[in-house]
């Protein structure tokens, strides 16, 4: 440490550990949510009003066979929308996502045509969608082009590819089983409390190493009592879920890929200094420069990791329709991923939001969307309350915003 | 680093310069930025830069800050001659500078601020957060900045006092060896400009050398020990505060002598 630092009385914050139980822990809380800083809770208020509306109205909404269902329908939207809250952190936008997934579905489609592996067609699909993310990344650095414009471009120019890839044919069957496999095939019981279990003692084990360093270090730590329940709700929450499945076809493969990347891409933000780094672009670009960061290289990365994520989710979306058509990427793709991370409480303004709530986001728009369409109801009617959903979210998040405001944190 | 350890290591302190400037000219196109300007900073010393809009302390400490070259003159660092030819060679000689913006993210916490561009990691990637948010603690406490809630906080709910807190012990955490703070209270209200001034003699009383530039002499009066005045690119004159008066330090802003007229000056 720095001489300056040498006399070090000892630290204001000692290792007290925070008592989550205290009146003064509850009245931090009341200050946090009346000051503007609602957390994820406004998305779960709205999640349990939409499972009530819509089981009142329809009772197999909550059944296994349908939620299993919503997991598939969600996996390529929440997919693509873990990408978008990346961009959306940095205070970027990305509007070619939609037909970036498209061009990536379409040529994986065409080389397994051209009798490709499985393994090298995703490879290669995945490559070039990062491939496109680089391009857009470099000419919104090094020619200072608004990313709004230069992924508009992107927008119309790979609706252009997609449709040239597929040719006159118009629709491309897949017939590789284990493409398909990616979003039709469910695993067996036991592998569903595998998936559990080792989920459930991976957080519990990362936990107690996260208390036992802190404490070591001196620095304010979780209450182990607070741990303790986090992890009994966790495997309680894991042994329903599981079990749900398990009613019906068992785990999703897909909804295990989806798991992975939600966790992978959380910690990446979370815990790196790529991800650390994000959050400072997004918050204070100059601040960020000054501190010595290539702002640059960070954007560049992020929109390659960006549209290498909508690849995968376009992958995911071609394999549950085991086919793609010159309609892949169009219709409300771009506008529900990006709702999506919107909804989970990502800032369009940058340096706001986290990884894992693009999944209850996506949990939501989907949701609506599954809940309409038990209800037969209008693709009219289905646009209409998808659009006051995705309203609703944004004038939440403005009101939030003018909270932290007034209490000054802005 | 030193630090004041008893009598004899201050009184020796107080007579080293640890950054000399001797001479330092810049010209940018027709206008003669600075002009043979002679610039101290000492161990344990505040020095005030003080002068009128345009007088050229920016320029002044940007080319110390090494973001921008000099045309002429020498620095000296503790003595040796050496040459700032970027940001990084003045960090890793020790010279820090706050600016005015502070150049805080409003949104990480004020340990992810303070680390900003130079995490800390346990693997490759992998963000140390425990032991940041020790150094953390322990560089405010250093600093007796007690103000703060937690340092978990987001920078956004700070006052702006405290913001300059942050902003200050983000710069003294690197082995800082003279640290320049630009118009440090210039948003700051009575009370918290009173924190900041205390903090600013704290930095001195450790054993930096400490420049701030402001154009509040109350302020100047009450931290600094030593002024110097620059007017017109040139300095005119540096004052002991314990020898001078409110009054004089105008009089040099304003009307100062001048080595040579502006614009007939020889080129350098």
């Amino acid at each position: 440490m720095s001489g300056a630092a040498t006399p070090a009385p000892p630290p204001p914050v000692t290792a007290r550990p925070s008592n989550p139980f205290s009146v003064e822990a509850a009245k931090n809380y009341w200050q946090n949510i009346r000051s503007g800083d609602l957390g994820p809770l406004p998305i779960i208020l709205g999640l349990i009003l939409i499972a009530l509306i819509f089981q009142s109205l329809n009772e197999n909404f909550l059944t296994s066979r349908n939620l299993l269902n919503l997991v598939v329908q969600m996996a390529g939207i929440t997919t693509i929308a873990i990408g978008v809250v990346f961009v959306l952190l940095l205070g970027e936008i990305d509007l070619s996502i939609s037909y970036t997934s498209a061009v990536s579905a379409v040529l994986m489609t065409e080389l397994l045509l051209d009798d490709f592996p499985w393994w090298a067609a995703i490879g290669i699909a995945l490559i070039a969608a990062a491939g496109i993310g680089l391009v857009i990344g470099v000419i919104v650095t090094k020619f200072k082009v608004p990313s709004f414009v230069v992924t508009l471009a992107g927008f119309l120019g790979l609706n252009g590819v997609v449709l040239l890839l597929i040719g006159s044919g118009g629709t491309v069957v897949i017939q590789d089983d284990v493409v398909i496999g990616i979003a039709n095939e469910f695993l067996a019981d036991v592998w569903g409390w595998v998936i559990a279990v080792v989920g459930v003692g991976a957080y519990a084990i990362s936990q107690i190493l996260l208390h036992r360093r802190r404490k070591a270090a001196g620095v304010s730590h979780k209450a182990p009592l607070l741990i303790g329940l986090q992890v009994v709700g966790l495997a309680a929450l894991a042994a329903i879920t599981v079990s749900l499945f398990n009613d019906d076809r068992g785990f999703p493969v897909v909804g295990l890929i989806v798991l992975v990347l939600l966790i992978a891409l959380t910690w990446v933000a979370d815990r790196t200094t790529f991800g650390r780094h994000v959050y400072a672009v997004g918050g204070n670009e100059e601040a960020a420069r000054r501190a010595g960061i290539n702002t640059d290289m960070i954007k560049i990365k992020v929109f390659m990791l960006s549209s290498a994520l909508a690849g995968a989710g376009g992958i995911i979306l071609a394999s549950r329709l085991r086919s793609v058509d010159t309609a892949a990427g169009g219709g409300s793709l771009l506008l529900l991923s990006i709702a999506a991370a919107v909804i989970g409480g990502t800032s369009l303004f940058g340096g706001r939001g986290r990884v894992i709530h693009a999944f209850y986001g996506a949990l939501i728009i989907v949701g609506v969307e599954n809940g309409m369409g038990l209800l037969g109801l209008s693709a009219g009617v289905r646009f209409v309350v998808t659009a006051l959903v995705l309203l609703a979210a944004v004038v939440v998040d403005a009101l939030s915003r003018r909270g932290r405001m007034i209490s000054g944190r802005a | 680093m030193p630090v004041n350890t008893g009598d004899e290591t201050v009184s020796k302190q107080e007579n080293s310069n640890i950054l000399e400037l001797k001479g330092a000219s810049k010209r940018f196109g027709a206008v003669q930025a600075l002009w043979n300007v002679d610039f101290a900073v000492r161990t344990g010393e505040v020095m005030a830069l003080v002068g009128d809009n345009g007088a050229g302390k920016s320029t002044l400490i940007k080319g110390v800050a090494g973001i921008y070259s000099l045309d002429a003159g020498e620095v000296f660092f503790e003595g040796e001659k050496v040459s700032i030819n970027g940001p990084r060679d003045a960090a890793e000689l020790g010279i820090e500078v706050v600016y005015q913006d502070l150049a805080l993210a409003d949104n990480l916490d004020v340990v992810a601020n303070m680390f900003l561009g130079r995490e800390r990691v346990r693997t490759p990637f992998r963000l140390d957060e425990a032991s940041m948010e020790r150094a953390a603690n322990e560089t405010l406490a250093s600093l007796s900045v007690t103000s703060l809630r937690s340092v978990r906080q987001n920078v956004a709910g700070l006052s702006g006092g405290q913001r300059q807190a942050v902003a200050v012990a983000k710069a003294v955490m690197w082995n800082s060896r003279v640290v320049i703070l630009d118009e440090p209270t210039a948003a700051l209200g009575v009370a918290q400009t009173r924190q900041v001034l205390d903090l600013v003699r704290r930095l001195a009383e450790q054993g930096l050398g400490v420049v701030v530039i402001s154009h509040n002499l109350h302020d100047i009066f009450e931290v600094a020990d030593r002024i110097t005045v620059l007017r017109l690119g040139q300095r005119v004159a540096e004052y002991k505060v314990a020898e001078t008066t409110q009054q004089e330090i105008v009089r040099a802003i304003t009307a100062g002598d001048l080595q040579t007229v502006p614009g007939l000056e020889v080129e350098v």
